[in-house]
């Protein structure tokens, strides 16, 4: 049983391997998210949200679900960790 | 457990540093816009300066300026901030977290409505993750016992 895991493991595995060749290079100019993504922004950002650094206008803006739900799983974390460790003594 | 040891180089410094560590930590947010920083970045400079009570002056004297009551609370009201400035754009009749429309009640037009609608939004992801910083430290660093600091 052990063996068939890992021979399965080993064959998933080579597969995500064999599919990241076809991933656009690094920094490719004609790869999708450099053709309608990121003009968009860089045209953009300035004259419709006035915040000079991109990636906050990018972060808290075009992504402002993500950023507060990014938020919210930072505040789970902590409150789990005062249900899990924390024995307050009155 | 913290075992406090009392170096009077140690504190005179960190009385000393504690000041220009918070400093820092507000320019980090209030500037996250112009300059790389943000609430993330900022939260953690903020929280790191209480970490540095905490290891000068010890547990007690650390909650006795930033008490746990007040820790949740904070922590809370950062996504307050956040979901709020997301709902008053909804109240005024867009989108959640659409900054645009509290140029109503702004005054500001709508683009610049943005860029402030931004800067509440970092102030509240700031104010939350000073406080789970904070909150998280003391908790694992005592392993989940100690007790709040008398009046």
């Amino acid at each position: 049983m052990k063996l068939l895991a890992l021979i399965a493991s080993m064959i998933t595995g080579a597969l995500l391997i064999y599919a990241t060749t076809d991933f656009p290079d690094w920094g490719d100019p004609q790869s999708p998210a450099s053709l309608h993504v990121s003009p968009r922004y860089i045209q953009k950002t300035m004259e419709e949200t006035a915040i000079p650094n991109m990636v906050t206008a990018i972060l808290a803006d075009y992504r402002g679900y993500d950023t507060l739900f990014e938020e919210t799983v930072i505040l789970t974390a902590g409150i789990s960790a005062i249900l899990l460790i924390r024995r307050s003594r009155k | 457990m913290i075992r406090e040891v009392e170096s009077i180089i140690i504190q005179t410094i960190c009385r000393i540093l504690i000041p220009f560590i918070q400093l820092f930590g507000l320019y980090v947010i209030a500037h996250g816009h112009g300059s790389p920083g943000g609430g993330f970045q900022g939260g953690c400079i903020l929280a790191a300066s209480f970490v540095l009570i905490v290891v000068a002056f010890g547990l007690q004297e650390a909650k006795r300026r930033f008490s746990e009551k007040l820790v949740n609370l904070f922590s809370s009201i950062g996504v307050f901030i956040y979901a709020w400035t997301g709902w008053m754009a909804l109240l005024l009749g867009a989108n959640f977290l659409d900054y645009g429309r509290l140029s109503k009640i702004l005054p500001a037009d709508p683009v610049h409505a943005r860029y402030y609608g931004v800067f509440a939004v970092e102030v509240g992801v700031g104010i939350t993750v000073m406080a789970i910083m904070v909150s998280l430290f003391i908790d694992l660093v005592t392993g989940g016992e100690h007790e709040e600091a008398p009046e």
